[in-house]
Protein backbone atom coordinates (compact mmCIF):
# COMPACT_ATOMS: atom_id res chain seq x y z
CA UNK A 1 0.00 0.00 0.00
CA UNK A 2 2.56 2.43 1.19
CA UNK A 3 5.04 2.30 -1.75
CA UNK A 4 2.03 2.03 -3.86
CA UNK A 5 1.59 5.61 -3.23
CA UNK A 6 5.44 7.22 -3.01
CA UNK A 7 5.67 5.64 -6.34
CA UNK A 8 5.71 8.63 -9.08
CA UNK A 9 3.06 7.83 -11.40
CA UNK A 10 0.75 5.15 -10.15
CA UNK A 11 -1.73 7.12 -7.96
CA UNK A 12 -2.47 8.72 -11.18
CA UNK A 13 -2.50 5.71 -13.44
CA UNK A 14 -4.95 4.36 -10.91
CA UNK A 15 -7.26 7.46 -10.59
CA UNK A 16 -7.60 7.37 -14.68
CA UNK A 17 -8.22 3.56 -14.64
CA UNK A 18 -10.86 4.04 -11.80
CA UNK A 19 -12.92 6.69 -13.83
CA UNK A 20 -12.76 4.43 -17.30
CA UNK A 21 -14.03 1.35 -14.39
CA UNK A 22 -16.19 3.88 -13.63
CA UNK A 23 -17.52 4.53 -16.50
CA UNK A 24 -18.07 1.19 -17.75
CA UNK A 25 -19.74 0.54 -14.55
CA UNK A 26 -22.50 3.41 -14.95
CA UNK A 27 -22.84 1.65 -18.59
CA UNK A 28 -23.62 -1.50 -17.40
CA UNK A 29 -25.92 -0.66 -14.68
CA UNK A 30 -27.97 1.32 -17.32
CA UNK A 31 -27.99 -1.73 -19.77
CA UNK A 32 -29.17 -3.66 -16.97
CA UNK A 33 -32.15 -1.04 -15.97
CA UNK A 34 -33.14 -0.54 -19.64
CA UNK A 35 -33.49 -4.50 -19.53
CA UNK A 36 -35.43 -4.99 -16.54
CA UNK A 37 -37.94 -1.90 -17.83
CA UNK A 38 -37.94 -3.86 -21.76
CA UNK A 39 -38.74 -6.82 -19.73
CA UNK A 40 -41.86 -5.47 -18.76
CA UNK A 41 -42.60 -2.91 -21.37
CA UNK A 42 -41.94 -5.31 -24.75
CA UNK A 43 -44.37 -8.17 -23.77
CA UNK A 44 -46.90 -5.67 -22.74
CA UNK A 45 -46.78 -3.69 -25.43
CA UNK A 46 -46.61 -6.16 -28.42
CA UNK A 47 -49.97 -7.51 -26.09
CA UNK A 48 -51.67 -4.40 -26.97
CA UNK A 49 -50.91 -3.97 -30.26
CA UNK A 50 -51.72 -7.29 -31.59
CA UNK A 51 -55.55 -6.98 -29.26
CA UNK A 52 -55.58 -3.28 -31.52
CA UNK A 53 -54.46 -5.29 -34.71
CA UNK A 54 -57.15 -7.92 -33.80
CA UNK A 55 -59.98 -5.38 -32.97
CA UNK A 56 -59.10 -3.55 -36.21
CA UNK A 57 -59.32 -6.89 -38.07
CA UNK A 58 -62.41 -7.55 -37.52
CA UNK A 59 -64.20 -4.61 -37.82
CA UNK A 60 -62.79 -3.61 -40.97
CA UNK A 61 -63.32 -6.83 -42.84
CA UNK A 62 -66.76 -7.45 -40.92
CA UNK A 63 -65.85 -10.71 -39.67
CA UNK A 64 -68.83 -12.12 -38.08
CA UNK A 65 -68.67 -12.83 -33.94
CA UNK A 66 -70.19 -16.46 -34.40
CA UNK A 67 -66.67 -16.83 -36.27
CA UNK A 68 -63.80 -14.51 -34.92
CA UNK A 69 -65.10 -12.26 -32.23
CA UNK A 70 -63.38 -8.92 -31.69
CA UNK A 71 -61.68 -8.59 -28.22
CA UNK A 72 -63.75 -5.88 -26.73
CA UNK A 73 -66.72 -8.08 -27.35
CA UNK A 74 -64.75 -10.77 -25.65
CA UNK A 75 -64.21 -8.62 -22.47
CA UNK A 76 -68.01 -7.87 -22.77
CA UNK A 77 -68.70 -10.94 -22.39
CA UNK A 78 -66.23 -11.96 -19.65
CA UNK A 79 -67.98 -9.76 -17.81
CA UNK A 80 -71.81 -10.03 -18.32
CA UNK A 81 -70.97 -14.24 -18.56
CA UNK A 82 -69.30 -13.91 -14.75
CA UNK A 83 -71.87 -15.45 -12.64
CA UNK A 84 -71.58 -18.84 -15.21
CA UNK A 85 -67.62 -18.34 -16.01
CA UNK A 86 -66.45 -17.82 -12.39
CA UNK A 87 -68.76 -20.79 -11.00
CA UNK A 88 -66.93 -23.06 -13.84
CA UNK A 89 -63.82 -21.56 -12.85
CA UNK A 90 -64.31 -22.47 -9.05
CA UNK A 91 -65.02 -26.01 -9.84
CA UNK A 92 -61.58 -26.03 -11.89
CA UNK A 93 -59.63 -24.74 -9.47
CA UNK A 94 -61.18 -26.90 -6.86
CA UNK A 95 -60.11 -30.11 -8.93
CA UNK A 96 -56.99 -28.56 -9.88
CA UNK A 97 -55.69 -27.88 -6.47
CA UNK A 98 -56.98 -30.77 -4.73
CA UNK A 99 -54.87 -32.89 -7.34
CA UNK A 100 -52.05 -30.94 -7.14
CA UNK A 101 -52.36 -31.49 -3.31
CA UNK A 102 -52.81 -34.95 -3.72
CA UNK A 103 -49.46 -35.10 -6.15
CA UNK A 104 -47.77 -33.47 -3.43
CA UNK A 105 -48.48 -35.68 -0.82
CA UNK A 106 -48.28 -39.05 -3.07
CA UNK A 107 -45.51 -37.87 -4.98
CA UNK A 108 -43.43 -36.97 -2.29
CA UNK A 109 -44.72 -39.77 -0.03
CA UNK A 110 -43.34 -42.15 -2.69
CA UNK A 111 -40.04 -40.58 -3.31
CA UNK A 112 -39.07 -41.25 0.25
CA UNK A 113 -40.63 -44.46 -0.02
CA UNK A 114 -38.13 -45.26 -3.07
CA UNK A 115 -35.14 -43.30 -1.55
CA UNK A 116 -35.86 -45.91 1.69
CA UNK A 117 -36.34 -49.23 -0.41
CA UNK A 118 -34.32 -50.13 -3.59
CA UNK A 119 -37.13 -53.08 -3.41
CA UNK A 120 -39.88 -50.90 -3.34
CA UNK A 121 -38.59 -48.48 -6.04
CA UNK A 122 -37.13 -51.15 -8.43
CA UNK A 123 -40.88 -52.83 -8.27
CA UNK A 124 -43.17 -49.55 -8.46
CA UNK A 125 -41.01 -46.92 -10.49
CA UNK A 126 -41.86 -48.60 -14.38
CA UNK A 127 -45.31 -48.15 -13.48
CA UNK A 128 -45.13 -44.30 -12.47
CA UNK A 129 -43.02 -44.07 -15.79
CA UNK A 130 -46.14 -45.98 -17.89
CA UNK A 131 -48.59 -43.39 -15.74
CA UNK A 132 -46.73 -40.61 -17.04
CA UNK A 133 -45.97 -41.50 -20.96
CA UNK A 134 -49.32 -42.78 -21.27
CA UNK A 135 -51.45 -39.65 -22.49
CA UNK A 136 -54.32 -39.17 -19.91
CA UNK A 137 -56.71 -38.48 -22.68
CA UNK A 138 -56.95 -42.08 -23.59
CA UNK A 139 -56.89 -43.34 -19.85
CA UNK A 140 -59.43 -40.48 -18.78
CA UNK A 141 -62.86 -42.27 -20.35
CA UNK A 142 -61.66 -45.85 -18.86
CA UNK A 143 -61.24 -43.81 -15.61
CA UNK A 144 -64.51 -42.39 -15.65
CA UNK A 145 -66.25 -46.04 -16.54
CA UNK A 146 -64.86 -47.42 -13.11
CA UNK A 147 -65.59 -44.55 -10.87
CA UNK A 148 -68.81 -43.66 -10.21
CA UNK A 149 -68.20 -39.86 -8.52
CA UNK A 150 -67.56 -37.35 -11.19
CA UNK A 151 -65.17 -35.43 -8.73
CA UNK A 152 -63.09 -38.51 -7.79
CA UNK A 153 -62.78 -38.94 -11.74
CA UNK A 154 -61.34 -35.54 -12.67
CA UNK A 155 -59.56 -35.91 -9.19
CA UNK A 156 -57.85 -39.09 -10.35
CA UNK A 157 -56.94 -38.02 -13.80
CA UNK A 158 -55.34 -34.72 -12.89
CA UNK A 159 -53.50 -36.72 -10.40
CA UNK A 160 -51.86 -38.64 -13.05
CA UNK A 161 -50.69 -35.83 -14.96
CA UNK A 162 -49.46 -33.95 -11.83
CA UNK A 163 -47.76 -36.48 -9.33
CA UNK A 164 -45.18 -37.62 -12.14
CA UNK A 165 -42.77 -34.20 -11.82
CA UNK A 166 -42.88 -34.51 -7.95
CA UNK A 167 -41.52 -38.37 -7.88
CA UNK A 168 -38.99 -38.32 -10.64
CA UNK A 169 -37.50 -34.40 -9.20
CA UNK A 170 -37.90 -35.14 -5.30
CA UNK A 171 -36.53 -39.08 -5.88
CA UNK A 172 -33.60 -37.05 -7.48
CA UNK A 173 -32.81 -34.24 -4.75
CA UNK A 174 -33.15 -36.94 -2.11
CA UNK A 175 -30.48 -39.33 -4.05
CA UNK A 176 -28.26 -35.70 -4.62
CA UNK A 177 -27.50 -35.03 -1.14
CA UNK A 178 -23.51 -34.59 -0.66
CA UNK A 179 -22.14 -37.41 0.32
CA UNK A 180 -19.51 -36.14 2.78
CA UNK A 181 -22.67 -34.63 4.94
CA UNK A 182 -23.81 -37.98 4.44
CA UNK A 183 -20.60 -39.67 5.39
CA UNK A 184 -20.50 -37.03 8.49
CA UNK A 185 -24.45 -38.58 9.36
CA UNK A 186 -23.28 -42.01 9.50
CA UNK A 187 -20.37 -40.64 11.58
CA UNK A 188 -22.37 -39.44 13.99
CA UNK A 189 -24.73 -41.98 14.31
CA UNK A 190 -28.05 -40.92 12.56
CA UNK A 191 -31.01 -43.01 12.33
CA UNK A 192 -32.61 -43.24 8.86
CA UNK A 193 -34.88 -40.88 9.77
CA UNK A 194 -32.97 -38.74 11.55
CA UNK A 195 -30.85 -38.11 8.12
CA UNK A 196 -33.79 -38.22 6.35
CA UNK A 197 -35.02 -35.16 7.90
CA UNK A 198 -32.22 -33.82 8.99
CA UNK A 199 -30.53 -33.93 5.34
CA UNK A 200 -32.02 -35.46 2.36
CA UNK A 201 -35.42 -33.32 2.87
CA UNK A 202 -33.48 -30.08 2.70
CA UNK A 203 -31.17 -31.57 -0.15
CA UNK A 204 -34.36 -32.48 -2.07
CA UNK A 205 -36.04 -29.29 -1.49
CA UNK A 206 -34.73 -27.31 -3.93
CA UNK A 207 -35.48 -30.08 -6.28
CA UNK A 208 -39.05 -30.26 -4.90
CA UNK A 209 -39.93 -26.82 -5.77
CA UNK A 210 -38.91 -27.52 -9.50
CA UNK A 211 -41.16 -30.21 -9.84
CA UNK A 212 -44.20 -28.67 -7.89
CA UNK A 213 -43.63 -25.73 -10.93
CA UNK A 214 -44.10 -28.14 -13.36
CA UNK A 215 -46.89 -29.99 -11.68
CA UNK A 216 -48.75 -26.61 -10.58
CA UNK A 217 -49.33 -25.93 -14.56
CA UNK A 218 -49.69 -29.67 -15.06
CA UNK A 219 -53.12 -30.14 -13.10
CA UNK A 220 -54.82 -27.37 -14.48
CA UNK A 221 -54.55 -29.12 -17.34
CA UNK A 222 -55.15 -32.45 -16.24
CA UNK A 223 -58.53 -31.07 -14.94
CA UNK A 224 -59.39 -29.46 -18.21
CA UNK A 225 -58.26 -32.29 -20.32
CA UNK A 226 -60.22 -34.97 -17.56
CA UNK A 227 -63.31 -32.25 -17.69
CA UNK A 228 -63.70 -32.60 -21.59
CA UNK A 229 -63.43 -36.28 -21.13
CA UNK A 230 -65.99 -36.56 -18.64
CA UNK A 231 -68.27 -34.40 -21.20
CA UNK A 232 -71.90 -33.96 -19.83
CA UNK A 233 -72.55 -31.56 -17.39
CA UNK A 234 -75.40 -30.32 -15.19
CA UNK A 235 -74.27 -28.58 -12.01
CA UNK A 236 -71.13 -28.26 -10.91
CA UNK A 237 -69.53 -28.09 -14.35
CA UNK A 238 -66.09 -26.68 -15.21
CA UNK A 239 -64.42 -24.50 -17.43
CA UNK A 240 -63.76 -27.01 -19.93
CA UNK A 241 -67.23 -27.98 -19.81
CA UNK A 242 -68.45 -24.75 -20.57
CA UNK A 243 -65.88 -23.98 -23.26
CA UNK A 244 -67.42 -27.77 -24.70
CA UNK A 245 -70.79 -25.92 -24.38
CA UNK A 246 -70.34 -23.00 -26.18
CA UNK A 247 -68.96 -24.26 -28.96
CA UNK A 248 -72.20 -26.86 -29.49
CA UNK A 249 -73.83 -23.21 -29.42
CA UNK A 250 -71.61 -21.33 -31.60
CA UNK A 251 -70.54 -18.50 -28.60
CA UNK A 252 -67.56 -18.13 -29.87
CA UNK A 253 -66.65 -15.12 -27.56
CA UNK A 254 -67.98 -16.96 -24.06
CA UNK A 255 -65.09 -19.59 -25.75
CA UNK A 256 -62.47 -17.07 -25.96
CA UNK A 257 -63.46 -15.53 -22.24
CA UNK A 258 -62.87 -19.35 -20.96
CA UNK A 259 -59.88 -20.02 -22.54
CA UNK A 260 -58.44 -16.23 -20.99
CA UNK A 261 -59.74 -17.25 -17.57
CA UNK A 262 -57.77 -20.67 -18.26
CA UNK A 263 -54.25 -19.02 -18.94
CA UNK A 264 -54.77 -16.34 -16.38
CA UNK A 265 -55.33 -19.02 -13.95
CA UNK A 266 -52.40 -21.16 -15.15
CA UNK A 267 -50.01 -17.93 -15.12
CA UNK A 268 -51.31 -17.14 -11.41
CA UNK A 269 -50.53 -20.78 -10.33
CA UNK A 270 -46.74 -20.88 -11.92
CA UNK A 271 -46.28 -17.33 -10.34
CA UNK A 272 -47.54 -18.71 -6.77
CA UNK A 273 -45.49 -22.00 -7.28
CA UNK A 274 -42.35 -19.62 -8.13
CA UNK A 275 -42.96 -16.95 -4.91
CA UNK A 276 -43.34 -19.83 -3.02
CA UNK A 277 -40.00 -21.22 -4.18
CA UNK A 278 -38.25 -18.04 -3.82
CA UNK A 279 -39.41 -17.74 -0.24
CA UNK A 280 -38.25 -21.07 0.83
CA UNK A 281 -34.57 -21.19 -1.44
CA UNK A 282 -33.79 -17.16 -1.03
CA UNK A 283 -31.57 -17.88 2.21
CA UNK A 284 -29.72 -20.12 0.98
CA UNK A 285 -30.33 -21.57 -2.32
CA UNK A 286 -27.82 -20.86 -5.88
CA UNK A 287 -30.90 -20.40 -7.58
CA UNK A 288 -32.55 -17.95 -5.43
CA UNK A 289 -29.73 -15.74 -4.82
CA UNK A 290 -29.33 -12.06 -5.66
CA UNK A 291 -25.05 -12.18 -5.87
CA UNK A 292 -23.51 -8.68 -5.25
CA UNK A 293 -20.88 -9.84 -7.86
CA UNK B 1 3.77 -31.91 23.59
CA UNK B 2 0.58 -31.86 25.50
CA UNK B 3 -0.04 -32.46 28.62
CA UNK B 4 -2.26 -35.42 27.83
CA UNK B 5 0.50 -37.07 25.76
CA UNK B 6 3.08 -36.76 28.01
CA UNK B 7 0.90 -38.80 30.68
CA UNK B 8 -0.36 -41.62 28.31
CA UNK B 9 1.95 -42.59 26.30
CA UNK B 10 3.15 -45.45 28.02
CA UNK B 11 -0.02 -46.82 27.96
CA UNK B 12 -1.52 -48.69 25.51
CA UNK B 13 -2.19 -47.42 21.51
CA UNK B 14 -5.39 -45.28 20.91
CA UNK B 15 -5.99 -47.12 18.15
CA UNK B 16 -3.62 -49.62 16.32
CA UNK B 17 -4.12 -50.96 13.27
CA UNK B 18 -2.50 -54.53 12.54
CA UNK B 19 -1.92 -55.88 8.67
CA UNK B 20 -4.75 -53.41 7.26
CA UNK B 21 -5.57 -54.21 4.03
CA UNK B 22 -7.97 -52.71 1.61
CA UNK B 23 -9.26 -54.09 -1.83
CA UNK B 24 -12.24 -52.05 -3.45
CA UNK B 25 -14.71 -53.79 -5.23
CA UNK B 26 -13.27 -52.84 -8.72
CA UNK B 27 -9.72 -54.60 -7.58
CA UNK B 28 -7.53 -51.84 -6.95
CA UNK B 29 -5.87 -52.71 -3.76
CA UNK B 30 -5.61 -49.22 -2.06
CA UNK B 31 -3.90 -50.47 0.82
CA UNK B 32 -1.63 -53.49 1.80
CA UNK B 33 -0.60 -54.98 5.22
CA UNK B 34 -0.51 -51.51 7.05
CA UNK B 35 0.75 -51.65 10.16
CA UNK B 36 -0.37 -48.03 12.95
CA UNK B 37 0.23 -47.56 16.24
CA UNK B 38 -1.93 -43.77 17.19
CA UNK B 39 -0.59 -42.65 20.69
CA UNK B 40 -3.58 -40.95 22.53
CA UNK B 41 -2.90 -37.21 22.47
CA UNK B 42 -0.42 -37.29 19.46
CA UNK B 43 -0.28 -35.14 16.48
CA UNK B 44 0.03 -37.60 13.39
CA UNK B 45 0.40 -36.50 9.95
CA UNK B 46 -0.59 -38.77 7.28
CA UNK B 47 2.04 -37.81 4.31
CA UNK B 48 1.93 -39.53 1.05
CA UNK B 49 1.10 -38.95 -2.99
CA UNK B 50 -2.27 -38.76 -4.36
CA UNK B 51 -3.36 -42.16 -4.49
CA UNK B 52 -1.67 -43.73 -1.72
CA UNK B 53 -4.82 -44.63 0.43
CA UNK B 54 -4.44 -41.84 2.82
CA UNK B 55 -8.16 -41.07 2.83
CA UNK B 56 -9.04 -44.98 2.67
CA UNK B 57 -6.87 -45.22 6.36
CA UNK B 58 -8.71 -42.40 7.78
CA UNK B 59 -12.05 -43.66 6.60
CA UNK B 60 -11.77 -46.98 7.78
CA UNK B 61 -10.76 -45.92 11.62
CA UNK B 62 -13.38 -43.55 11.33
CA UNK B 63 -15.69 -46.72 10.86
CA UNK B 64 -16.81 -45.01 7.15
CA UNK B 65 -15.44 -47.82 5.31
CA UNK B 66 -13.84 -51.49 6.28
CA UNK B 67 -11.16 -53.36 6.20
CA UNK B 68 -10.97 -56.12 3.69
CA UNK B 69 -8.14 -57.92 6.06
CA UNK B 70 -6.24 -57.18 9.12
CA UNK B 71 -7.62 -56.23 12.36
CA UNK B 72 -8.41 -52.67 14.53
CA UNK B 73 -7.79 -52.48 18.17
CA UNK B 74 -8.66 -49.44 20.80
CA UNK B 75 -7.40 -48.89 23.81
CA UNK B 76 -10.80 -49.54 25.14
CA UNK B 77 -9.95 -53.03 24.22
CA UNK B 78 -13.02 -52.46 21.00
CA UNK B 79 -12.23 -54.12 17.95
CA UNK B 80 -13.05 -52.44 14.81
CA UNK B 81 -13.53 -51.78 12.10
CA UNK B 82 -17.20 -52.71 12.85
CA UNK B 83 -17.39 -50.32 16.07
CA UNK B 84 -19.50 -47.55 16.33
CA UNK B 85 -17.72 -44.10 15.89
CA UNK B 86 -19.76 -42.78 18.06
CA UNK B 87 -18.51 -45.10 20.80
CA UNK B 88 -14.95 -44.26 20.08
CA UNK B 89 -15.53 -40.32 20.33
CA UNK B 90 -14.15 -39.41 16.53
CA UNK B 91 -14.45 -36.26 14.58
CA UNK B 92 -13.83 -35.76 10.98
CA UNK B 93 -13.19 -32.48 9.05
CA UNK B 94 -13.20 -33.32 5.23
CA UNK B 95 -11.19 -31.32 2.92
CA UNK B 96 -14.60 -29.30 1.86
CA UNK B 97 -15.97 -27.28 4.55
CA UNK B 98 -19.42 -29.89 3.93
CA UNK B 99 -21.77 -27.82 5.65
CA UNK B 100 -25.49 -27.77 5.29
CA UNK B 101 -26.27 -24.72 2.94
CA UNK B 102 -29.65 -24.33 4.36
CA UNK B 103 -28.56 -24.04 8.12
CA UNK B 104 -26.68 -20.93 9.86
CA UNK B 105 -23.74 -21.09 11.78
CA UNK B 106 -25.14 -22.43 14.57
CA UNK B 107 -27.30 -24.89 12.86
CA UNK B 108 -24.24 -26.56 11.14
CA UNK B 109 -22.14 -26.93 14.92
CA UNK B 110 -25.55 -27.92 16.41
CA UNK B 111 -25.56 -30.95 14.22
CA UNK B 112 -24.09 -33.51 15.96
CA UNK B 113 -25.62 -32.65 19.51
CA UNK B 114 -28.96 -32.42 18.09
CA UNK B 115 -28.63 -35.89 16.23
CA UNK B 116 -28.02 -37.22 19.98
CA UNK B 117 -31.32 -35.61 21.04
CA UNK B 118 -30.15 -31.99 22.31
CA UNK B 119 -32.77 -29.52 21.93
CA UNK B 120 -31.32 -25.72 20.65
CA UNK B 121 -31.57 -24.43 24.62
CA UNK B 122 -29.52 -27.18 25.62
CA UNK B 123 -27.01 -26.73 22.82
CA UNK B 124 -26.49 -23.81 23.20
CA UNK B 125 -23.82 -23.29 25.90
CA UNK B 126 -21.34 -26.25 24.00
CA UNK B 127 -22.37 -24.79 20.51
CA UNK B 128 -21.02 -21.12 21.50
CA UNK B 129 -18.09 -22.57 23.07
CA UNK B 130 -17.28 -24.69 19.70
CA UNK B 131 -17.94 -21.31 17.87
CA UNK B 132 -15.37 -19.28 20.84
CA UNK B 133 -12.68 -21.47 20.17
CA UNK B 134 -12.32 -20.90 16.27
CA UNK B 135 -13.12 -17.38 16.94
CA UNK B 136 -16.99 -17.08 15.38
CA UNK B 137 -18.99 -16.01 17.84
CA UNK B 138 -20.09 -13.75 15.90
CA UNK B 139 -21.37 -15.75 13.11
CA UNK B 140 -23.96 -17.62 14.90
CA UNK B 141 -26.93 -16.30 12.61
CA UNK B 142 -24.65 -16.32 9.22
CA UNK B 143 -25.16 -18.83 6.66
CA UNK B 144 -22.33 -20.47 5.17
CA UNK B 145 -22.70 -18.46 1.87
CA UNK B 146 -21.93 -15.81 3.26
CA UNK B 147 -18.37 -16.95 4.88
CA UNK B 148 -14.94 -16.87 3.07
CA UNK B 149 -13.60 -20.23 2.36
CA UNK B 150 -11.58 -20.07 5.72
CA UNK B 151 -14.17 -18.93 7.99
CA UNK B 152 -16.60 -21.98 6.18
CA UNK B 153 -13.61 -24.10 7.21
CA UNK B 154 -13.40 -22.71 10.91
CA UNK B 155 -16.78 -23.52 11.35
CA UNK B 156 -16.40 -27.03 10.21
CA UNK B 157 -13.54 -27.69 12.32
CA UNK B 158 -16.46 -26.42 15.60
CA UNK B 159 -18.79 -28.77 14.69
CA UNK B 160 -15.86 -31.41 14.72
CA UNK B 161 -15.09 -29.94 18.31
CA UNK B 162 -18.17 -29.57 19.61
CA UNK B 163 -18.77 -33.22 20.52
CA UNK B 164 -15.19 -33.01 22.28
CA UNK B 165 -13.56 -35.94 20.60
CA UNK B 166 -10.79 -38.00 22.04
CA UNK B 167 -9.73 -38.12 18.09
CA UNK B 168 -9.66 -35.85 15.36
CA UNK B 169 -9.24 -37.15 12.04
CA UNK B 170 -8.70 -34.40 9.64
CA UNK B 171 -8.42 -35.31 5.28
CA UNK B 172 -6.77 -32.88 3.81
CA UNK B 173 -8.72 -30.04 5.59
CA UNK B 174 -6.65 -26.94 4.63
CA UNK B 175 -5.88 -27.91 1.23
CA UNK B 176 -7.94 -25.76 -0.56
CA UNK B 177 -6.94 -22.62 1.57
CA UNK B 178 -4.80 -19.72 0.77
CA UNK B 179 -1.69 -19.80 2.57
CA UNK B 180 -1.87 -16.59 4.80
CA UNK B 181 -5.04 -18.77 5.85
CA UNK B 182 -3.48 -21.94 5.45
CA UNK B 183 -1.08 -20.57 8.05
CA UNK B 184 -3.33 -18.56 10.76
CA UNK B 185 -5.47 -22.04 10.72
CA UNK B 186 -2.22 -24.03 11.83
CA UNK B 187 -2.02 -22.39 14.26
CA UNK B 188 -5.37 -22.51 15.79
CA UNK B 189 -5.12 -25.91 14.97
CA UNK B 190 -2.21 -26.84 17.35
CA UNK B 191 -3.50 -23.98 20.05
CA UNK B 192 -6.77 -25.77 20.27
CA UNK B 193 -4.83 -29.55 20.11
CA UNK B 194 -2.54 -28.09 23.25
CA UNK B 195 -5.51 -26.80 24.98
CA UNK B 196 -7.94 -29.83 24.92
CA UNK B 197 -4.98 -32.16 24.57
CA UNK B 198 -7.01 -34.71 21.93
CA UNK B 199 -5.63 -36.66 19.35
CA UNK B 200 -5.32 -35.54 15.62
CA UNK B 201 -4.59 -37.53 12.70
CA UNK B 202 -3.69 -35.10 9.83
CA UNK B 203 -3.49 -36.16 6.00
CA UNK B 204 -1.47 -33.63 4.13
CA UNK B 205 0.10 -33.78 0.49
CA UNK B 206 2.23 -30.93 2.24
CA UNK B 207 5.80 -31.54 3.34
CA UNK B 208 5.95 -28.11 5.34
CA UNK B 209 2.82 -28.09 6.82
CA UNK B 210 2.65 -31.92 8.32
CA UNK B 211 6.95 -30.67 9.65
CA UNK B 212 4.73 -27.62 11.68
CA UNK B 213 2.13 -29.23 12.92
CA UNK B 214 2.96 -32.61 13.98
CA UNK B 215 4.98 -34.74 16.48
CA UNK B 216 5.29 -37.47 14.04
CA UNK B 217 5.12 -38.45 10.42
CA UNK B 218 4.09 -41.03 8.86
CA UNK B 219 4.85 -41.64 4.95
CA UNK B 220 3.04 -43.59 2.61
CA UNK B 221 3.75 -44.97 -0.37
CA UNK B 222 1.02 -45.23 -3.47
CA UNK B 223 0.03 -49.09 -5.04
CA UNK B 224 -0.16 -50.77 -2.98
CA UNK B 225 -0.39 -47.62 0.08
CA UNK B 226 1.76 -49.20 2.74
CA UNK B 227 3.91 -47.13 5.41
CA UNK B 228 7.24 -46.56 4.40
CA UNK B 229 8.25 -44.16 7.28
CA UNK B 230 7.61 -43.40 10.20
CA UNK B 231 9.50 -39.99 11.85
CA UNK B 232 9.30 -38.58 14.80
CA UNK B 233 9.39 -34.38 15.00
CA UNK B 234 10.94 -33.58 18.26
CA UNK B 235 10.80 -30.04 18.30
CA UNK B 236 8.97 -28.35 21.19
CA UNK B 237 5.23 -26.36 21.13
CA UNK B 238 4.12 -24.22 20.85
CA UNK B 239 5.40 -23.58 17.45
CA UNK B 240 5.55 -20.61 15.61
CA UNK B 241 6.69 -18.10 12.67
CA UNK B 242 10.28 -18.76 14.75
CA UNK B 243 9.70 -22.52 14.49
CA UNK B 244 8.97 -22.11 10.58
CA UNK B 245 12.28 -20.45 9.87
CA UNK B 246 14.21 -22.26 12.20
CA UNK B 247 17.09 -24.42 10.97
CA UNK B 248 15.59 -27.67 12.94
CA UNK B 249 12.53 -27.22 10.75
CA UNK B 250 14.61 -27.43 7.36
CA UNK B 251 15.83 -30.03 8.61
CA UNK B 252 12.80 -32.42 9.15
CA UNK B 253 11.33 -30.63 6.08
CA UNK B 254 14.59 -32.15 3.96
CA UNK B 255 14.18 -35.38 5.53
CA UNK B 256 10.48 -35.41 5.13
CA UNK B 257 10.55 -34.56 1.51
CA UNK B 258 13.29 -37.13 0.87
CA UNK B 259 11.40 -39.94 2.22
CA UNK B 260 8.64 -38.75 0.62
CA UNK B 261 10.39 -39.02 -2.94
CA UNK B 262 11.89 -42.00 -2.21
CA UNK B 263 8.26 -43.33 -1.68
CA UNK B 264 7.22 -42.35 -4.91
CA UNK B 265 10.39 -43.50 -6.33
CA UNK B 266 9.83 -46.82 -5.23
CA UNK B 267 6.03 -47.27 -6.26
CA UNK B 268 7.21 -45.99 -9.84
CA UNK B 269 10.04 -48.14 -10.03
CA UNK B 270 7.73 -51.11 -8.94
CA UNK B 271 5.29 -50.73 -11.00
CA UNK B 272 6.41 -49.50 -14.70
N1 LIG C 1 -14.66 -46.10 -3.75
C1 LIG C 1 -13.56 -46.50 -4.41
N2 LIG C 1 -13.65 -47.47 -5.33
C2 LIG C 1 -12.55 -47.88 -5.99
N3 LIG C 1 -11.32 -47.42 -5.78
C3 LIG C 1 -11.16 -46.45 -4.88
C4 LIG C 1 -12.27 -45.94 -4.14
N4 LIG C 1 -11.82 -44.98 -3.30
C5 LIG C 1 -10.50 -44.91 -3.51
N5 LIG C 1 -10.09 -45.78 -4.45
C6 LIG C 1 -8.72 -46.01 -4.90
O1 LIG C 1 -7.94 -46.30 -3.78
C7 LIG C 1 -6.69 -45.66 -3.87
C8 LIG C 1 -6.46 -44.82 -2.64
O2 LIG C 1 -7.42 -43.80 -2.60
P1 LIG C 1 -7.43 -42.68 -1.48
O3 LIG C 1 -8.60 -41.81 -1.76
O4 LIG C 1 -7.35 -43.30 -0.15
O5 LIG C 1 -6.09 -41.91 -1.81
P2 LIG C 1 -5.50 -40.60 -1.10
O6 LIG C 1 -4.17 -40.97 -0.60
O7 LIG C 1 -6.46 -40.05 -0.16
O8 LIG C 1 -5.32 -39.66 -2.35
P3 LIG C 1 -5.50 -38.07 -2.42
O9 LIG C 1 -4.29 -37.50 -1.78
O10 LIG C 1 -5.54 -37.79 -3.88
O11 LIG C 1 -6.75 -37.72 -1.71
C9 LIG C 1 -6.68 -44.86 -5.14
O12 LIG C 1 -5.97 -45.59 -6.11
C10 LIG C 1 -8.13 -44.77 -5.54
O13 LIG C 1 -8.26 -44.81 -6.92
MG1 LIG D 1 -7.68 -38.27 -0.10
Amino acid sequence: MADLTTSGPAPNLETASQAVADEKELARAARARRDRIARWVLPVLTMVLTILGWEYLVVANEIPHYILPRPSLVLETLVKDWPILSAALLVTLKITFGALAIAVVGGVGLAILFSMSKWVEMSFYPYAIILQVTPIIVIAPLIFIYVDSKIAGLLICAWIVAFFPILSNTTLGLNSADHNLRNLMELYGASERQTLWHLKLPSALPFFLGGLKIAGGLSLIGAIVAEFVAGTGGVGSGLAFRILEASYRLNIPRMFAAIILISFTGILIFAAMSLLSHLLLRKWHESALKREN
Amino acid sequence: MSLAAEAEISQAPLVSLRHIGKTFSNGTVALHDMSLDIQSGEFVSLLGPSGCGKSTVLRIIAGLGHATTGRMTWADGENGPAANAQDHHISFVFQEPTLMPWATVFGNVWLPLRLKGATKAEARDRVMEALAMVGLEAFETAYPRELSGGMKMRVSIARALVTQPRLLLMDEPFAALDEITRFKLNNDLLDLWQRFGFTVIFVTHSVFESVYLSNRIVVMAARPGRVVEDIPVNAPYPRGDEFRTSETYNAFCRTASESLHAAMAGSEDGHG
